[in-house]
C-alpha cells in the first residue's frame, strides 16, 4: 500500500519503518495467537482438573502430540506448496504394518526395519507426487485415492490382524524408552523434536524449502523462472511420505503392535494442526513452529477434555470450533492489514 | 472546432446523454485520471482513444462503479449520477463490455445472458422460459446464436456476441465497449459494426474504445483523445486524419533517434528460429536474433506475438520447427530448460507469471539463480542473495525501502524492474520481454526503455513484444510484424512506421482459414490466443 514512487520524503520513510515493525508483528500474530491459545487451554485445564498437571498425564499428552505432530510436519510441506495430503493417516498405518512385516515376519534387524519403513513412507509420497505431477491429478484426489489404497493394503497385508512386536526386540524402546539417564522422558518426544528442527531447517534454509514457498506463492511464475516445478513437488510429497513412515514407526513402537484397522481420521487432525498453526491452505505461507504449536493445542484439548470427563462426541465439536476461531482470527488480521 | 464543446460553463442547452466532468482518480503512486471530461451525445458512437495507461480503463471502472472518483461528477441526461457498482450502473442504463469476457464457459448462451435473473417458478428454474427470452433477444439483435449452445464451444467472435446480448438485455442506453474487435477477423468486425449501428437510436449512445484507426473511421462519429489521465481533445471523425489523432494521443516528440541505430548485419546470430508451428496458432514462424539487437514483434492482439515467445521457451508445446542457439540446435522442454540455456522469458502477465507478489524483493530477485549462484550443499546463502539484491536494486534504481519489502507494495514500474533484475542476476544472453511496460506509468516507462537500450549495448539480445506501436518503433532495431499466427512482414528500423506496420498487422495471411464466422465451432477451433489462460 505504500507504493514508493518518487524518493520518499522523510516523513514517509518513518512511516515505512513503522510499517515494517507492524508487519513483522502482524505476520507473527497468528503464531502469537496460537501460543496464547495454547497457554490459555493449558492453564485452564490445570485448574479444571487435579489430574491434568501430573507427570504421567503430561507424557501421555506429549505422546499423542508426537503422532499427530509428525504427520503434520510433513503435511505442512505439502500444504505450503498449495497442495494437500489426505493419505497421511492411513499411510501411517500401512507403514506401521510394513514395519511389523519386516521386523516380525521377515526377522530383519530393528534398524534395518525402521529404515525400510521410512523408505516405504517415502515411496507412498513418491506415488502421490507422481500422480500429482505426471498424471496431473488434483492433490486432493491423488491423496484421497492413496488414503483408500493404504487403508486397504494395511488390512490385506496384515490379514486384518494386529502384528505384535516382541518385547525383547527393543523396538518399543524407540518410542517408550528414554535415552536421558535418570529421567523417564520418552524417546518419541525427542525424536519428534529433532524431526521438527530438521524439518524447520529444510523449510527455511534450503533450496527445497525456498522452492516449496515459491511454488505455493505462484507456481506458474516459479516455473517460468526456470525452476523444475515438477521435480520439486515430487520431492515435497516424498518428504511428507518420510514423515508418514516416521509416524508409522513411532505409533507402532509405542503400542507395541501395528494396528491395521486404525489410522483414518489422523489426516484431518494433522491438517487441523497445520491450519491452527497459521499455515494457509492456499499455499505460500506457513511455518513448522506454528504446526508444532497447532499439534500441541489439539492434543492438550483432547487430553484436557477427556480428563475433565467431557464426552468424546463433544470433544470433536469443540475442536471444530477451535479451527473456525483460529482461521477466522487469521483472516480478520489479514483484512485489517490490507 | 476542437473547442466546440468543452464543458462550457455557458451551459449548452443541448444535454449530453452522458457527461463526465472534472473527474479525478488516483491510486497509490499513480494519478490515473485528472480533471477528465467527456461528452457522449444522444445517438452517437464516440471513440475513446489513448495510449495504454492513458486512463481509459480507469474511466470505465468509474463508470461501472467498481471504483469511485476522488472528485468530479457524472451526468446522465443532465442528472447527476454516481454508479455504486456494476449492478447499479446497469440499472442506470450503462452497460460495459470488457476486453476480457465475463462468461461462464460451461453454461449455455441463454444461461450466460440471464445469469442472476433466471426466470423461475416457486422452486425450480424454468429453463423453457429462459430459452424463449434468450431467443427473443437474439432474434431482435439479429445474432446468429442458439440459446442452448454451450459458450465454451463458441468462437471468440460468438462469445463477443453473447457479451453484447447480455449487455443489451439490461435495456442499456449507454454501451461501452473496450477493444471489442481485438480478437475478431474482418468479417466479424463488419458484423459487429452492423450491430452497433442497429443499437444506436436517438436515445442511446456508444463509447467505443479501440486502437484500430481504420475502425474509428468506419463506425464512430467523434473521437475523444485522452493522454496520461487527462482530456486532450475531441475531434469529428469525418474531417480528421488518423495522423491528427495519433499525434494527439502520443502528444510528445517520439525520440526516434534514441533507439533504432542500425545493428551491423555482420553481428553474430545468437538465436534463430526456423519454421516454428504450434497446433493452436503459429504457422511457419522464422526469426533471427543478433547479438546486441532489440528485435520488436508487433501485431494485433491474438496475432501470436506472445505465443511465439512461449513456444520458444517451451512453455507451450511446439508441433514443428527448429531452434538454434549460438549455432547449436536446441529444443527447450520447458522454461526451466530455456533458463538453463540462458534464455529468459519475461511474461506480459507480471502478477501471475512473473512475480511472487506476496514475497519480498530479494526472494524474487534471487529465485531463478538460487540453484546455481546462491547455495552450498542445498542450503540457501541468504547473505549472498541479500547482497546481490541490494546491488541490483541500486543498479536498476528500484524504488523500495529495502530488499525485504513485499513486492505487492511496489508500483508497477518497480515490480517490472524486479522481474528484470531476476533475469539479469541469472545473466541471460537472450531476454524475451513480453509487454515490458504494460501498466507502467509514463516516467517509469522511460526508465525501462533506457534499461533495455543499456542491455542491448552490453551485448544482450532482446526480443520485445508489445502492443504499443510507438514503443516498438522507438526501441527496435528490426520489427517483425505478425498476423494470425504468421510473420507477415519484417522491417528495418528505417522502414518501420505506424502505417506500414499496421498494414502488415492487418494483412490476412493467405492459407487455410481459421474457422467459420458462424455456426457453433467444435471445441478447440476457437483460437486459443485470445484466452491464454
Amino acid at each position: 500500500m505504500t507504493a514508493p514512487t518518487a524518493a520518499p520524503p522523510r516523513q514517509k520513510q518513518d512511516a515505512t519503518a513503522r510499517d515494517g515493525v507492524r508487519r513483522a508483528v502482524t505476520s507473527r500474530f497468528q503464531q502469537f495467537l496460537a501460543v496464547a491459545g495454547l497457554v490459555a487451554v493449558f492453564v485452564f485445564f490445570s485448574f479444571a482438573s487435579p489430574h491434568f498437571l501430573n507427570y504421567s498425564n503430561i507424557t501421555s499428552m506429549l505422546f499423542s502430540t508426537v503422532v499427530i505432530g509428525t504427520l503434520a510436519l510433513g503435511a505442512t510441506f505439502v500444504i505450503v506448496t498449495g497442495g494437500i495430503d489426505l493419505s497421511v493417516g492411513t499411510g501411517m498405518t500401512l507403514c506401521a504394518v510394513m514395519s511389523g512385516v519386516m521386523i516380525v515376519e521377515w526377522g530383519l534387524p530393528v534398524p534395518v526395519g525402521v529404515l525400510g519403513t521410512l523408505l516405504f513412507g517415502g515411496l507412498v509420497g513418491l506415488v502421490n507426487g507422481l500422480n500429482v505431477t505426471f498424471l496431473g491429478l488434483p492433490p486432493f484426489i491423488a491423496t484421497l485415492a492413496m488414503m483408500l489404497v493404504a487403508q486397504g493394503l494395511a488390512l490385506v497385508i496384515s490379514g486384518s490382524a494386529p502384528i505384535y512386536f516382541s518385547e525383547d526386540s527393543g523396538y518399543t524402546g524407540i518410542s517408550t524408552g528414554s535415552v536421558i539417564p535418570g529421567a523417564d522422558f520418552p524417546n518419541a518426544v525427542l525424536i519428534f523434536a529433532v524431526a521438527a528442527v530438521i524439518g524447520g531447517v529444510v523449510l527455511n534454509k534450503t533450496l527445497l524449502g525456498r522452492y516449496t514457498y515459491s511454488i505455493g506463492s505462484n507456481e506458474e511464475a516459479t516455473a517460468l523462472s526456470g525452476i523444475d516445478v515438477r521435480k520439486w513437488k515430487i520431492i515435497v510429497y516424498v518428504v511428507s511420505g518420510l514423515f508418514i513412515g516416521l509416524a508409522g514407526v513411532l505409533i507402532s513402537a509405542r503400542l507395541g503392535s501395528a494396528q491395521p484397522a486404525t489410522g483414518m481420521g489422523y489426516e484431518l487432525q494433522a491438517i487441523a494442526a497445520v491450519v491452527i498453526g497459521g499455515t494457509s491452505l492456499s499455499g505460500g505461507k506457513g511455518s513448522l513452529t506454528g504446526t508444532v504449536i497447532g499439534a500441541l493445542i489439539i492434543s492438550v484439548l483432547n487430553n484436557g477434555l477427556q480428563i475433565t470427563s467431557v464426552p468424546q462426541e463433544w470433544q470433536n465439536v469443540i475442536l471444530g470450533c477451535v479451527i473456525v476461531a483460529a482461521v477466522y482470527a487469521d483472516k480478520a488480521r489479514k483484512r485489517r492489514a490490507v | 472546432m476542437a473547442q466546440a464543446h468543452g464543458a462550457g460553463p455557458g451551459g449548452a442547452r443541448e444535454q449530453a446523454l452522458l457527461r463526465v466532468q472534472g473527474v479525478s482518480k488516483s491510486f497509490p503512486g499513480v494519478q490515473a485520471l485528472q480533471d477528465m471530461r467527456l461528452d457522449l451525445r444522444h445517438g452517437e458512437v464516440l471513440a475513446l482513444v489513448g495510449e495504454n495507461g492513458a486512463g481509459k480503463s480507469t474511466l470505465m471502472k468509474l463508470l461501472s462503479g467498481i471504483h469511485t472518483p476522488d472528485s468530479g461528477e457524472f451526468f446522465l441526461d443532465g442528472q447527476p449520477c454516481r454508479p455504486e457498482g456494476p449492478r447499479h450502473a446497469q440499472r442506470l442504463g450503462i452497460s460495459i463490455i470488457h476486453q476480457e469476457f465475463n462468461l461462464m464457459p460451461d453454461l449455455t448462451v441463454a444461461q450466460n445472458i440471464f445469469i442472476g435473473r433466471e426466470p423461475r417458478g416457486r422452486l425450480l428454474l424454468r429453463d423453457g422460459a429462459l430459452d424463449d427470452r434468450a431467443r427473443e433477444l437474439l432474434d431482435r439483435l439479429g445474432l446468429p446464436l442458439e440459446p442452448r449452445w454451450v459458450v465454451g464451444t463458441l468462437t471468440v467472435a460468438q462469445q463477443q456476441m453473447v457479451e453484447i446480448a447480455k449487455a443489451l438485455s439490461y435495456d442499456a442506453r449507454i454501451l461501452i465497449m473496450d477493444e471489442p474487435t481485438a480478437a475478431l477477423n474482418d468479417a466479424e468486425v463488419a458484423a459487429l459494426h452492423d450491430l452497433i449501428r442497429r443499437f444506436v437510436r436517438p436515445d442511446t449512445g456508444v463509447i467505443y474504445i479501440s486502437h484500430r484507426m481504420a475502425e474509428l473511421k468506419a463506425v464512430t462519429d467523434r473521437i475523444t483523445v485522452i493522454r496520461d489521465g487527462r482530456y486532450v481533445d475531441t475531434l469529428d471523425t469525418a474531417d480528421t486524419t488518423m495522423r491528427d489523432v495519433i499525434s494527439r494521443m502520443v502528444g510528445r516528440e517520439l525520440k526516434t533517434d534514441a533507439g533504432p541505430e542500425n545493428v551491423r548485419e555482420d553481428r553474430e546470430t545468437v538465436l534463430s528460429v526456423r519454421g516454428l508451428s504450434t497446433k493452436t496458432l503459429l504457422e511457419d514462424v522464422s526469426l533471427e536474433l543478433r547479438k546486441g539487437e532489440i528485435l520488436g514483434i508487433a501485431g494485433l492482439m491474438g496475432s501470436g506475438r506472445t505465443e511465439v515467445a512461449r513456444a520458444i521457451v517451451g512453455a507451450d508445446p511446439v508441433e514443428s520447427g527448429t531452434l538454434t542457439l549460438h549455432g547449436r540446435e536446441v529444443a527447450f522442454k520447458n522454461p526451466a530448460d530455456a533458463a538453463r540455456h540462458r534464455v529468459g522469458y519475461l511474461s506480459e502477465d507480471r502478477k501471475h507469471l512473473g512475480l511472487l507478489v506476496e514475497q519480498d524483493v530479494k526472494a524474487n530477485i534471487g529465485l531463478s539463480s538460487l540453484a546455481e549462484r546462491f547455495q552450498s550443499f542445498g542450503f540457501v546463502r541468504d547473505g549472498a542473495v541479500r547482497a546481490t539484491s541490494r546491488e541490483f536494486v541500486e543498479k536498476l534504481r528500484i524504488k523500495t525501502p529495502s530488499v525485504d519489502q513485499t513486492v505487492r507494495n511496489l508500483s508497477g514500474g518497480n515490480q517490472q524492474k524486479v522481474v528484470i533484475a531476476k533475469w539479469l542476476v541469472k545473466d541471460c544472453d537472450v531476454l524475451i520481454f513480453d509487454e515490458p511496460t504494460r501498466g507502467i506509468d509514463v516516467g517509469a516507462k522511460e526508465e525501462i526503455y533506457e534499461l533495455l537500450n543499456d542491455l542491448a549495448r552490453q551485448g544482450k539480445s532482446i526480443v520485445m513484444i508489445s502492443s504499443e506501436l510507438p514503443e516498438v518503433l522507438r526501441m527496435s532495431h528490426r520489427v517483425l510484424v505478425m498476423s494470425e499466427g504468421r510473420v507477415t512482414g519484417e522491417l528495418t528500423a528505417a522502414e518501420a512506421d505506424q502505417e506500414t506496420v499496421m498494414a502488415y498487422a492487418t494483412r490476412r495471411p493467405d492459407g487455410p482459414s481459421a474457422g467459420k464466422p458462424d455456426g457453433p465451432a467444435p471445441a478447440g477451433t476457437s483460437r486459443s490466443a485470445e484466452n491464454p489462460r
